[in-house]
């Protein structure tokens, strides 16, 4: 096999191959760096897991919904290049978020709301404890009629005042007194226990779940003023859009514009036509989120169309938040928060370049090392060390324009403990090369003979390698799956540059004569090595 | 550097050999040691882990430079927010780092915005993780579950590339090495975060990485040795022990020096932080996993392939040939393992002097 192989050809068809990873990587019109991860770029990163009640079982289905609305909210923020993937199936799935870049720190908060949406009618308001004085109250307007809608929300109607109601004289029991607080049919002690509620004073439960067709008590989200609820007219899936800005006409503060579904805009038109024939409070929706009143305008005419404005005085953030509540509001899922990061751009960058500095240093210290012990041959393993440097980096590129590889710190890492294991590729060869010497082998048929043996030992050892690089990356999450993927791919490059770069140049340089003038240069000279000239003969 | 080439040439050779798989006793005591130490640590001290496993909050503040003044600026910061702090340290001189027990989203906020306000920095630049408690969890039951599963496919892969014999040799030497690492991470107090558990990961591909490179040697050695009664098969192992310890020595300083410039630069640089957590139980892992594959992977298999039939019957016949034959043995054997020429690993130096006495280094 030894008088078969030609290095010209392999070294022909490894130049090629990386001087066409080389045009793929350098094509203009595309990026010509990694994607780097968060902890390299600075930005958010949110791990975010379903929860499911013990017993159930999360399906895809609901999985792909959850990501399509938390997709759509993190579009929303309007950050670049932001992302939302999903690791793992089933209950043990995460959803992964990132936002690169100096992102707010309400990011988070906005993110996992579950946000159950409804618009109940309102029955009766209150302040929600004594001293606390109510928020002009928003009014929704027809916006298909666009001579009513400036007028609405030029002037937001502050159209209902709480009145402070005498303290409750009928005592209910303060476990019952947690809002939400859902009643089937509204009887009973609904009254009395709206009388009793003190929403300064209890904590409204999060992410509880709000049944539509049972009627509620509870509080705005501030906990200043408290209601009493029908049941739901609307609920989130009805509403097809919702947008913030700010009225055509530029007079009044910012507005939500709302289109209906078809199906929505009937249940609008029915609940509306009914509101507006009412008087104050009664006339109001609320807007309930999850249980907690996000905000109750009131209806001033009739809405048909199926598209409607909320207005009041609203600031853009206000309006914004409301718009994505009303949007993306229910997810099929509630989510939790596993790991939150954020990082600064300058902390990312510090991080990026001590990884850089690094792998520098370190690849400097291991070209040092191999010059000092093998000479001409340590020369081969630094020029194979840095053509597998280079084709990492276009396979970086690549990857990372492809299939969305992004290179994280860990990632770094994992290059930096690689270059040891490739570097361990050439010492293997070349040791077998040496140990042929010894035995008292010329070198070219040492360097055939010390590839063959050398070529099992390699093969071994980089699938051992690769196979727990596979594992670390199959059944891990986050941080560890970078690491392991860098590693992986590295071995690869290694394989590849071992068997078509590094065997051909050895070959080639094993063909000159400087190479075997026997001088203490080339690395394999047989004195050297310990060959006495009774041994030599042998071959 | 010409030493070690020298070396290599004299241990080739068998003129210099050092006898491993004979010592095995002293290589278990001082393992079983290491290991018995390590499991009394971790059952006393236990590990510092970080707040990745026990939930948590963590700010890193800015700051152009950090002392024993910011950090009490930072717990009374902590403490008028109304949370408590568990931790506050400083990180390369100029960051402050402040763990607390788990925050809400709201409570963080909050908190980080007073933690800018106090030390006049930007909140933006203040990085901030927080941690479910059952994040911890949930990485090291995934770890574990890829450590299970990883140690079956090796295992099988060894199994048919080698023989079982080697593939329990391998785990036995990987299991050493975990637990020895481990066991340094808990009387060191070292913080255990994710990155440590990659590294304890990588630890295991590395550690069985060198261990087939060695156990390769030995199949290669001892193939065909049943045949004659020239050598018997811990002889033959040792050997390639031999043979491969230049390379072992090699791979082993080509993979520590980026390991190591990792730790230098990293702490000089950043403090700590994802890069050191990796380097540190890399380091570690890697001289454990080194010592391993040499000194208790092939004298362990050694002693389980001398319990074969086969085995006993070379060593048998290799012992009546060396007792039967002294005089007309062959002047020169091939293999010089024996014990009388391995006197000790001290006096290598003379040795190879005296088989390479004409020739200088340079």
């Amino acid at each position: 096999m030894a008088q078969h192989y030609r290095p010209g050809r392999s070294l022909l068809i490894f130049t090629v191959g990386l001087i066409g990873l080389m045009i793929w990587t350098f094509l203009p019109g595309e990026r010509h760096t990694p994607k780097l991860g968060l902890d390299l770029r600075g930005g958010t990163q949110v791990i975010l897991s379903p929860s499911v009640a013990v017993g159930e079982t999360l399906t895809q289905d609901q999985l792909d919904q959850t990501v399509a609305i938390i997709r759509q909210r993190v579009d929303g923020f309007g950050v670049a290049e932001s992302e939302v993937t999903i690791q793992g199936t089933g209950n043990g799935a995460k959803i992964i978020v990132t936002i690169p870049g100096e992102t707010s720190r309400t990011v988070v908060d906005q993110l996992k709301t579950t946000a159950q949406l409804n618009f109940r009618p309102v029955l009766a308001i209150d302040f929600g404890s004594p001293q606390a004085s109510a928020s002009p109250t928003p009014s929704v307007s027809d916006s298909a009629n666009p001579s009513a809608a400036p007028s609405d929300s030029a002037t937001p109607a502050a159209s209902t005042t709480p009145e402070p109601t005498p303290s409750p004289s009928v005592s209910v029991a303060p476990e019952l007194l947690v809002p939400p607080i859902q009643s089937p049919d509204g009887s009973g002690d609904f009254a009395d226990r709206f009388a009793a509620l003190d929403c300064a004073t209890s904590d409204i439960l999060n992410g509880s779940t709000d049944d539509p067709a049972q009627y509620l008590i509870s509080c705005e989200k501030d906990g200043s003023v408290k209601y009493a609820l029908a049941p739901a007219d609307l609920v989130g899936t009805d509403i097809e859009s919702a947008t913030a800005g700010l009225p055509q006409q530029g007079a009044g503060g910012w507005q939500v514009d709302l289109q209906m579904t078809t199906d929505g805009a009937k249940k609008f038109a029915d609940s509306t036509t009914k509101l507006s024939a009412l008087e104050s409070p009664n006339d109001q929706f609320a807007i309930v989120l999850d249980g907690v009143v996000i905000s109750a305008p009131s209806v001033n005419e009739p809405i048909l169309g199926g598209s409607a404005v909320i207005s009041g005085s609203f600031t853009a953030d206000e309006a914004r938040a409301l718009a994505q509540v009303l949007k993306y509001g229910a997810l099929p899922v509630g989510l939790e928060v596993d790991e939150v990061q954020q990082i600064s751009p300058t902390l990312g960058n510090d991080q990026l370049q001590a990884g850089l500095i690094a792998g520098g240093f370190g690849l400097l210290l291991v070209v040092i090392y191999l010059l000092l012990y093998y000479r001409a041959l340590g020369v081969i393993a630094v020029v194979s060390l840095v053509a597998a440097a280079i084709m990492t980096y276009l396979v970086f590129v690549i990857l990372g324009r492809g299939i969305g590889f992004t290179l994280t710190l860990s990632g770094v890492a994992g290059a930096i403990v690689a270059i040891g294991i490739t570097a361990d590729s050439f010492i293997i060869y070349f040791e077998r090369i040496r140990d042929e010497i010894r035995e008292g082998k010329r070198l070219r048929v040492a360097i055939d003979q010390g590839w063959i043996r050398a070529r099992r030992t390699i093969l071994a050892a980089d699938f051992v390698s690769l196979l727990s690089a596979a594992i670390l990356y199959y059944l891990s999450v986050g941080s560890v799956r970078g690491f392991a993927f860098t590693l992986g791919l590295i071995t690869f490059v290694d394989i590849a540059v071992a068997f078509l770069f590094t065997r051909s140049l050895v070959t080639k340089l094993g063909n000159s004569k400087w190479m075997n003038s026997g001088s203490a240069w080339t690395g394999v000279s047989p004195t050297r090595l310990g060959v006495t000239s009774s041994t030599s003969e042998v071959n | 550097m010409a030493g070690l080439s020298q070396l290599g040439n004299s241990l080739y050779r068998g003129d210099v050999s050092y006898n491993i798989v004979g010592r095995r006793k002293a290589w278990y005591l001082v393992s079983a040691i290491l290991i018995i130490l390590s499991i009394a640590t971790l059952g006393v001290r236990g590990l510092n882990l970080g707040i990745e496993f026990k939930g948590g909050a963590e700010f890193s503040v800015p700051l152009t430079v950090a002392n024993d003044e910011s950090v009490s600026q930072a717990r009374e910061t902590v403490l008028a927010a109304g949370e408590t702090p568990s931790t506050v340290t400083i990180i390369g001189g100029d960051t402050i780092r402040i763990q607390t027990p788990a925050l809400s989203t709201e409570a963080s906020n909050a908190l980080s915005a007073a933690l800018a306000d106090s030390f006049a920095v930007e909140e933006a630049n203040i990085k901030v993780q927080l941690v479910g408690p059952s994040w911890g969890d949930e990485v090291t039951q995934n770890a574990l579950r890829a450590l299970l599963v990883f140690l079956v496919l090796v295992a099988i892969f060894l199994s048919i590339y080698f023989e079982w014999q080697m593939a329990i040799a391998a785990l036995a030497a990987l299991a050493h090495d975990v637990l020895i690492t481990v066991g340094i991470y808990a009387l060191s107090g070292f913080e255990v975060t994710p990155a440590s558990v990659i590294g304890f990961l990588t630890i295991l591909g590395y550690s069985l990485y060198d261990t087939v490179v060695v156990f390769d040697k030995v199949k290669e050695n001892t193939k065909g040795i049943h045949g004659g009664s020239r050598t018997t098969y811990s002889e033959a192992a040792n050997l390639a022990l031999n043979q491969t310890l230049v390379r072992s020595i090699n791979t082993s300083i080509v993979a520590l020096l980026p390991v190591l410039s990792i730790l230098v630069v990293g702490v000089s640089l950043l403090g700590v932080g994802t890069l050191n957590d990796l380097a540190l139980a890399l380091f570690v892992g890697m001289l454990v996993g080194t010592y391993s594959s040499i000194f208790v992977a092939t004298p362990f298999l050694c002693q389980m392939k001398e319990r074969a039939a086969e085995n006993i019957a070379l060593a048998k016949r290799v012992q009546a040939r060396r007792k039967g034959g002294d005089a007309a043995n062959d002047v020169k054997p091939e293999i010089s393992i024996g014990a009388p020429i391995v006197s000790s690993a001290g006096p290598r130096q003379q040795r190879v002097k005296k088989t390479r006495s004409g020739r200088s280094g340079k």
